[in-house]
């Protein structure tokens, strides 16, 4: 059954349209890779779906439904709670690693200091970030290295228990050693969640995702098992993207 | 050629501006100093304050200052942040535009004006519905906390702007709402700024002196609720220089060196805590 069913939906910013009656579907437990250049509406989708559009004054027609239930019934506070979002540049919050974890589940409601303890480990083991910060939780966030800060962000993302997990780009500003952690983290945690992983990198889609979705100029021009895009894909113009002729 | 001349000029200009601060603290020292180191710190710190007896005690004039500056910062400092956090965070632009710049002729206006008000409207409403004589720290605390508002508005104001976006969005993308993300988020973030604003509003409120002789009723005691009569330091130099001379003058002058020490302490915790960001 579809986690996500995108059905219709468009995005616009003060007339500009940046994403075109896109219908794509993202299924429980897999890793669904975005692929395209700048500006085809990678990032208008996800912040779509978190109702994150809203704060950039976007229009959004068409509907989203969050299993089977229209995303703009739900509460926007609980929407993002089930819905996490990873950006590009890390967004460390100020303050220590520790309070950079339990932010976001203390907002939702109140822990016990031991159970918090405990969820800040598991979220920090869960974002592969645990051995190299264990010893050192009260220490500003800002002092990590930019693939930890990431990976924090995850870990963060992860605290909150969600359901789904998208991640705009999460390592277009990261070596290859902490992109390889990251890749290594979102297999592990596949099966507990479902990503939608939008990024500049087709092979970094062509290592972790399930399926991927290609967009250009706002169009999703196609979507299929990652194997069968990268190797045969039906439209010319997925092929001249992922052979690097453009992009 | 020219330009070695314009530089000169302008270095000139300058340091005059920092020589006349100089001259000032040299003159406002040298005219007091030496009076209490003649009667001591004992005689002025005590309570007596009377010039022709050879008593100088300024204690109930830095309780009175105290007094109000406090109740200046409690009226000021819940009206100034929630107004900075309103007009940062949940007003358009088309509203801050036009609110900013009309909170900041709020400090375009002479103090004798505030003062005015305060005699025509805040000290019989204070009388009638309070008791007491109406001229009191309740009536100079919110006058002045009125006052101070624009200091305390515009610097809170530019420190919650410059918290990066980019937290904004963070603290969303967890599901935060906005109001949580303000005091959880924002206010902690910008807090240096905040205090640093506060700090210069306090400033602002102990240095105020004409709203204050106008409605404190200045009545020399340590005053023993909010609704008596107080006099401050500075109202006590404004009042008293015109005719004082020898050591009552120079005692004056004492309490001009003691409230210019207080506002270099103030400025100077301003500074560190803003530069501590």
């Amino acid at each position: 059954m579809a986690k996500i069913l995108i059905q219709n939906v468009s995005v616009s910013y003060n007339g500009f349209q940046a994403l075109k009656s896109v219908d794509l579907e993202v299924l429980a437990n897999e890793i669904l890779g975005i692929i395209g250049p700048a500006n085809s509406g990678k990032s208008s989708l996800l912040r779509a779906i978190n109702r994150l559009s809203e704060i950039d004054y976007a229009q959004v027609t068409g509907t989203i439904l969050l299993d089977g239930e229209n995303i703009d019934t739900l509460d926007r506070n609980t929407l993002r709670k089930r819905i996490g979002l990873i950006f590009a540049t890390p967004v460390v919050l100020p303050g220590s690693i520790y309070k950079n974890i339990s932010y976001g589940p203390k907002l939702h409601r109140r822990f016990g200091k031991k159970e918090l303890d405990e969820l800040v480990e598991h979220a920090l083991r869960a974002g592969n970030l645990w051995d190299e910060v264990h010893d050192r939780l009260k220490d500003s966030a800002s002092t990590l290295s930019g693939g930890q800060q990431q990976r924090l962000c995850i870990a963060r993302s992860i605290a909150m228990d969600p359901e789904v997990i998208m991640m705009d780009e999460p390592c277009s500003g990261l070596d290859p050693i902490s992109t390889a952690k990251i890749e290594a983290t979102m297999l592990e945690l596949k099966t507990k969640y479902t990503f939608i992983l939008v990024t500049n990198n087709t092979k970094q889609a062509a290592r972790v995702a399930d399926r991927t979705a290609f967009f250009l100029s706002g169009e999703l021009i196609e979507i299929d098992r990652t194997s069968r895009l990268f190797t045969s894909p039906k439209d010319p113009r997925t092929n001249d993207y992922i052979s690097g002729r453009f992009g | 050629m020219k330009d070695k001349i314009a530089e000169k000029l302008f270095l000139f200009i300058a340091f005059s501006a920092i020589l006349s601060l100089l001259l000032i603290t040299f003159f406002i020292f040298q005219q007091g100093i030496p009076l209490i180191t003649k009667i001591g710190l004992g005689n002025f710190f005590s309570t007596t304050w009377s010039p022709t007896k050879g008593q100088f005690g300024i204690l109930s004039m830095i309780i009175g200052s105290l007094m109000v500056t406090t109740g200046a910062l409690v009226v000021g400092v819940p009206f100034g942040l929630a107004c900075a956090i309103f007009l940062a965070e949940f007003s358009s632009k088309a509203v801050q535009n036009t609110l900013k710049p009309i909170l900041e002729l709020l400090a375009g206006i002479p103090s004798v004006v505030y003062g005015f008000i305060g005699i025509v409207i805040l000290v019989p409403f204070i009388r009638q519905n309070f008791g007491g004589p109406g001229f009191s720290v309740l009536a100079a605390s919110i006058i002045l906390g009125i006052m101070i508002l624009p200091t305390i508005v515009s610097i809170s104001y530019d420190s919650l702007l410059s918290v990066p976006n980019t937290y904004r969005e963070g603290s969303y993308a967890v599901g935060a709402t906005k109001w949580q993300t303000v005091t959880m988020l924002l206010l902690p973030a910008a807090r240096s700024g905040i205090v640093a604003g506060i700090i210069l509003g306090m400033g602002r409120a102990i240095g105020e002196t004409m709203a204050v002789i106008m409605i404190a009723g200045n009545a020399l005691k340590i005053p023993g609720s909010i609704l008596d009569s107080v006099r401050t330091l500075t109202s006590t130099i404004a009042l008293e220089l015109g005719y004082a001379a020898g050591d009552h003058r120079a005692a004056l002058f004492a309490c001009g060196a003691f409230l210019f020490f207080i506002i270099i302490i103030l400025n100077i915790i301003a500074i560190r805590v803003t530069g501590r960001k």
